[in-house]
């Protein structure tokens, strides 16, 4: 044990009736998700709970229910959260019940799902919150059974004294400890006492997922909800002029149509409220098909919208993002990352004199990369429910911004911020595009207006071809080799289209006496926002594509290469700036090395090597593959990961599956192109998603066992996997992958 | 406007809709059973997937007018308690992300099962390459659908 002050939180300690009810449940499909759902079985629910603190109220019976102060978007933190709290509380995970708690920012930390960094930022305050109620247990019982409280002791949720032999169950105490003061100093576990982190738990929503049961947002419903749609400008560079609504208004079931202004002129919009139409038509009725119908059927005229600057309240200072007029195209954008290219780009960092070493280099090896934008394209399109009334407003469903999109609601409806409640769903996945919840706002906006509780939908088309998509890239890697193929110099020159990747503290830089870092952006009106591991995944798949093409020019292994770089940088690093611990780095590469045979040839297959450091963690993958058709028969991936200690290690490896899937998918097939400001492709018949016959047919997965505090998960295994892809695939074909989606491979 | 009596998991419901209204919308609006999930319309990505008469069908490309007297089976009504061979393999294998997709996984591979209860890997993937898994939990499904065929 370790004695440590209660400081982490304390205010998540202080009684909560809203926690502790569950939220202000409404709606039968809330309620259905919360209870009955997750109840196993041979489970007793108790007569009556007894609240310890925001995170978990325990039963006269002894069981307890969790709460999972996170959004749920697929990465397992409402099985994963609800462990580190049971772990420090010492119960038998089999008596423990989960909910989603609602948001509340004086209660619990950074209630987000984003940046890999749910686990990591909350760590502290999920051990401290079963830590607390186990020391107030504890002095329950000392009280009653009269000894000190250092004599009590616990053992999977039951309480003990040794000397006098006395034993209760914490559903004994539970109404005792509920009123104990919170205690200013509690025991903490040593990692190695640990019996429920770092044990497999299978998902608590489990059997509610096979079963069908309403988890999802699109789920939620209540009594006398209306169905809303939207009809967005067709082409970015384009505005509403008119409709014509009393054409569709008399058709069976609509119940109004009008126009919709998501944030006021004047509002100077949070880092969350990217937004592509500001103004769009919305219909309202009594179903989804109704709407959809009448969407179709609805004459909307549109006109080009002129250059515009919009207002954002950045981190610390405003600043304005400028949106160019025109109709943009993709043959276009080709043509402006080309000439950018050329143009001295802004330098970001500088080691030594790489100009000079360029001039006197033996040889300079010079390639070019690009990547295409993306839809994030989850499952599960956008919606949202809002029920506002005359002084509150509650918006519930699927968003990985809560605390963000309760901001923002608040200020569109002109209520202050503690009447907007937020609940959050389980998400039919996310990778980022969650995190703009303008959809919430325009839920609740039409509530306001129809005086009735509403559900928002948007259709696959609608979401696909309505923005916020992950940028286009282009990078130019450089190399100086000398007449003994030393390399003594490294460029990379990155840009974007609207927004820049480079990650230009991160390896190789530190390695490299002479290096040179720079970077541009050129405006469009075409939206952008982070997807899983925003610019890793573009510099990953660059970066470690070209290192491979180095090493093979130097004659070198190429993750000896790789090792021998980050000896230099763990030994005598070049600058103070260093994002990575080169040693951690180089241990998952000699992991990966080992695990995949990688110095024995594996018999009939190309193998290509990638690694990458990202959200903290360290990724390294191995690639065996056949090529068939110009496609690519991925037979196996192996992993290597450092995330520190790992919570669930089956849920980690499904995430790492996972990550190899959609990073292989995202490498040969992703790709949103444009034609005159509209997208090419409106749904999965033209955008084109990994399905199983292109999945691979076996992935290993290894962590690194060491007791770091937990790193992220959900995105550092899905950039490197499309480098060791193209690695591989080069292996076997002899041609380079440089252009995303490699099923192309071409820049013009 | 139209009448229709539909035969959902062993009851009949009457619902009044338009006949151009897809069974999934039907389902999900009218009759509650909110397990069949909208992902794509255009049976592209399988999320919709139910049993008509026992084969698998995308609900988002079936028209109520179309259905008659055939039996429609949801993920609601695939059995009582989450006890069908195919959803307890995918709780043994812990399949889920996300989870939206898995409904209509798991009634296409139910109604693989029924037509060939012990599929190769190949037909695997081939009967299930329908199904888009955004999460990429295709290995593990397959890994499930192995694990009911061999009970």
């Amino acid at each position: 044990m370790t004695l440590v002050k209660t400081t982490y939180n304390r205010r998540s300690f202080l009684k909560s009736s809203l926690a502790a009810g569950g939220g202000l449940m409404i709606g039968f499909s809330w309620l259905a998700s919360a209870c009955s759902v997750n109840t196993p079985k041979e489970l007793t629910i108790p007569d009556e709970w007894f609240e310890i603190n925001a995170y978990l109220k325990i039963g006269e019976n002894g069981v307890v229910t969790i709460f999972s102060p996170n959004p749920e978007i697929g990465q397992n933190v409402k099985t994963s959260m609800p462990m580190i709290v049971a772990e420090e509380l010492d119960v038998d995970w089999k008596n423990v019940l989960v909910e989603q708690a609602p948001l509340d920012t004086v209660k619990y930390t950074r209630q987000l799902a984003g940046g890999s960094d749910s686990i990591r930022t909350t760590w502290s305050a999920l051990r401290m919150a079963g830590a607390t109620a186990r020391t107030m247990l504890r002095e329950a019982a000392a009280k009653a059974w009269n000894v000190s409280v250092e004599e009590v002791t616990s053992e999977t949720g039951v309480l003990m004294h040794e000397g006098s032999g006395k034993k209760a169950g914490y559903g004994e105490f539970a109404s005792v400890a509920a009123q104990v003061a919170v205690p200013e100093k509690v025991d903490l576990k040593e990692l190695d006492d640990f019996s429920i982190v770092g044990t497999s738990r299978k998902n608590v929503d489990g059997m509610g997922i096979v079963t069908g049961k309403p988890l999802f947002g699109l789920d939620y419903k209540v009594d006398g909800m209306l169905y809303a749609m939207l009809i967005h400008p067709p082409a970015f560079g384009m505005k509403l002029k008119s409709f014509d609504p009393d054409e569709v208004k008399s058709m069976p079931g609509i119940k109004d149509v009008f126009t919709l202004k998501t944030f006021n002129d004047d509002y100077k919009r949070q880092w969350s409220d990217t937004i592509s139409f500001n103004e769009q038509v919305v219909i309202i009725g009594n179903s989804t098909w109704e709407v959809w119908n009448a969407k179709l059927m609805l004459n909307v005229e549109w006109e080009l919208s002129a250059e515009s600057k919009i207002s954002m309240a950045g981190w610390g200072n405003d600043y304005e993002v400028n949106v160019p007029a025109g109709l943009e195209s993709t043959f276009g954008h080709i043509a402006k990352m080309k000439e950018m290219a050329k143009k001295p780009g802004e330098i970001v960092r500088r080691d030594g004199n790489p100009e000079e070493e360029f001039k006197n280099a033996a040889r300079v090896i010079e390639r070019t990369y690009t990547a295409p934008f993306l839809a994030h394209s989850p499952m599960e399109p956008m919606n949202f429910f809002a029920d506002v009334k005359a002084d509150s407003a509650v918006v519930v469903g699927p968003i990985q911004s809560p605390e963000y999109m309760g901001k923002s609601v608040a200020e569109r409806l002109g209520l202050p911020l503690d009447k907007v409640e937020v609940q959050m769903t389980r998400m039919g996945g996310g990778f980022g595009r969650r995190l703009y919840g303008h959809f919430g706002v325009e839920a609740a906006v039409i509530s306001q207006k129809m005086k009735a509780p509403v559900k928002l939908i948007y259709t696959r088309e609608d979401e696909m071809t309505a923005g916020i998509y992950r940028p286009m890239y282009h990078a130019v890697y450089r190399a100086a080799l000398d007449t003994d193929n030393n390399l003594t110099a490294f460029h990379v020159k990155m840009g974007g289209i609207p927004e820049n990747a480079l990650h230009a503290n991160r390896f190789p830089a530190g390695a490299l006496d002479n290096y040179l870092a720079e970077s541009w952006e050129t405006d469009s009106n075409i939206s952008v926002g982070a997807m899983r591991a925003p610019g890793s995944n573009f510099n990953a798949a660059a970066e470690q594509s070209f290192l491979d093409e180095l090493a093979e020019e130097m004659g070198v292994d190429p993750i000896q290469f790789r090792l021998d770089l980050l000896k230099r940088a763990q030994e005598n690093p070049v600058g103070e700036n260093n994002d990575y611990d080169a040693s951690r780095y180089a241990g998952v590469l000699e992991m990966v090395r080992e695990k995949s045979g990688w110095n024995q040839a594996a018999e009939g297959k190309s193998r290509g090597v990638a690694a990458y450091f990202c959200h903290r963690s360290y990724a390294a993958q191995v690639v065996d593959l056949v090529m068939e058709n110009g496609e690519p028969k991925v037979e196996k991936v192996y992993n290597a990961i450092d995330c520190g200690i790992v919570v669930n290690p089956d849920a980690a490896v499904n995430m790492v599956e996972g990550s190899v899937v959609d990073g292989i998918g995202t490498a040969m097939y992703g790709e949103l192109t444009f034609s005159e400001g509209q997208p090419d492709q409106n749904n999965f018949d033209g955008y084109r998603l990994i399905r199983y016959t292109e999945a691979p047919k076996k992935i290993d997965v290894h962590f690194v066992e060491n007791n770091i505090h937990p790193t992220g998960l959900g995105e550092p295994p899905y950039p490197p996997v499309m480098a060791a892809l193209a690695n591989a695939m080069y292996k076997a074909t002899g041609t380079r992958y440089y252009h995303q989606p490699f099923i192309k491979n071409s820049f013009d | 406007m139209a009448v229709f009596n539909l035969n959902v998991n062993g009851k009949t419901h009457q619902v009044d809709v338009d006949p151009s209204t897809p069974v999934l919308w039907v389902l999900r609006d009218h009759l509650n059973l909110l397990g069949t999930k909208y992902g794509c319309g255009v049976a592209q990505c399988g999320a919709c997937t139910i049993h008509l008469d026992g084969k698998a069908v995308r609900s988002c490309i079936t028209f109520v007018d179309s259905v008659g007297d055939k039996q429609i089976t949801t993920i609601e009504g695939l059995s009582e308690d989450g006890d069908h061979l195919v959803q307890q393999a995918w709780l043994e294998q812990d399949v889920a992300q996300c989870g939206y997709c898995q409904s209509g996984q798991i009634m296409s591979a139910a109604a693989l099962l029924n037509e060939n209860p012990h599929p190769s890997d190949e037909e695997i993937e081939t009967a299930m390459n329908g199904n888009i898994c955004r999460c990429g939990t295709y290995l593990r499904i397959k890994e499930a659908i192995k694990t009911a065929s061999k009970v």
